[in-house]
């Protein structure tokens, strides 16, 4: 039994760091690119993201016996459109501020790859509560990876986080860092700061 | 007139994968060489087109009649995976040559985000049905132009001395910044 939950918090533990979708696997790079121009919209996007991973997970290794090889992803996808079309009215319904700044990022959820990658790697061929398992960790680190690039651009491009304004009146705005540009330069920074963190580790 | 005006500006100012993010990973993924970035280019290009037109069809000729725009994601997907499965087989029957080319392409384009949200964003922005195909047009020069030009860099950047822990994607990110960069001087190019 003490083997299982070892292995149960490794399940979870993966998506963090070892094999964080968006650092290492380079997964879901569209949402993580285009949402992060301020933290709170990495944050609404990572938890419609989470939300979807885990939900779908669940559904599909509880009928990962009744699908039918053959149509698998096309049955897959129809899962993952259903539960993100859940997400985006639930999101116009109770944040419409949210949901106007992610526009149609939200239904783009339906063609995140990390979403479908988790099915077929994992999903389709473990029990419901590992799936469930393996699905958060992997949301919560696509979440952090969100709140990080988001909190970062946001703080150099309006001085401010989650709108609170931290930089004083000294600052001048980066207005770059909240325009295309940033995201895709951020991005490259954070990969090439965990290659270098991953170094240390492996050499310490 | 407005035709040109929506294929230049989804072709150039707010290119798909510069402005928008759209379909990132094939052009992380398939950016290292000029020859496989033109196939991917075309092929995209090709679906894009279609999908603009059937998406802009089932739209307004199935869903709005029968009130069911919620569905409007499930329909989508499934027609843009059934789309590609199609094209698929249909090059294979008329195009052998062409068919080689683009290769294993086809399939990767089914989860594709730019092909989807083309799709939101011609019915977001409420086109009709030359604007789409236009939008599909441009979107999909877009994606091969900024595909085409990123491999150029890429090649050339095989001979840089790149520090060790920017070797591959973090490099090509940094690239993209400042293709991304050079693209938004377009901006002031059209005023829609």
């Amino acid at each position: 039994m003490a083997k299982q939950s070892v292995s149960l918090s490794r399940e979870f533990g993966k998506g963090l760091w070892a094999e964080n979708p968006v650092l290492v696997s380079l997964l879901g790079l569209c949402p993580t690119l285009a949402v992060t121009n301020s933290a709170i919209n990495g944050l609404a996007m990572g938890l419609a993201t989470t939300f979807v991973v885990v939900s779908s997970g669940i559904i599909i290794s509880s009928f990962r016996k009744l699908i039918p090889h053959q149509v698998r992803i096309a049955g897959y996808i129809v899962i993952i459109a259903t539960f993100v079309t859940l997400a985006d009215r639930y999101l116009a319904a109770f944040y419409p501020d949210i949901s106007k700044a992610l526009g149609p990022y939200v239904p783009l959820i339906v063609v995140n790859c990390i979403i479908l990658g988790r099915q077929e790697a994992f999903a389709s061929k473990h029990h419901p509560g590992r799936a469930a398992l393996d699905a958060l960790g992997m949301g919560v680190g696509f979440i952090a990876v969100l709140f990080v690039l988001g909190s970062i651009r946001e703080l150099l491009g309006s001085g401010s986080i989650l709108s609170f304004q931290v930089l004083g009146d000294w600052w001048t705005p980066w207005m770059v860092m909240i325009l295309p540009p940033g995201a895709f330069l951020t991005l490259g920074l954070l990969i090439g700061l965990s290659n270098w963190i991953n170094e240390k580790r492996a050499t310490a | 007139m407005n035709l040109i005006l929506i294929f230049i500006s989804a072709a150039i100012i707010n290119n798909f994968v510069l402005a928008y993010f759209l379909g990132i990973c094939p052009f992380v993924g398939v950016s290292k060489q000029i020859s496989s970035a033109v196939s991917m280019g075309l092929a995209v290009t090709f679906v894009m087109t279609i999908a603009a037109a059937v998406t802009w069809l089932i739209y307004h000729l199935i869903l709005v009649p029968f009130n069911v725009q919620i569905l409007e994601y499930v329909a989508f997907i499934l027609v843009i995976a059934s789309l590609v499965q199609l094209v698929e087989m249909f090059i294979r029957k008329v195009s052998k040559p062409l068919y080689d080319t683009l290769g294993i392409y086809l399939p990767l384009i089914t989860t594709n985000c730019a092909i989807l949200g083309l799709a939101l964003f011609a019915e977001l922005r409420d086109y009709d049905f030359m604007e789409s195909l236009a939008f599909g047009v441009g979107a999909g020069a877009g994606f091969t132009l900024a595909l085409v030009i990123m491999a150029g860099i890429r090649e050339e950047l095989e001979l840089a001395r790149v520090p060790r822990h920017f070797q591959g994607a973090a490099i090509t990110m940094i690239v993209a910044a400042s293709l991304a960069l050079a693209f938004m001087g377009f901006a002031g190019l059209l005023s829609i």
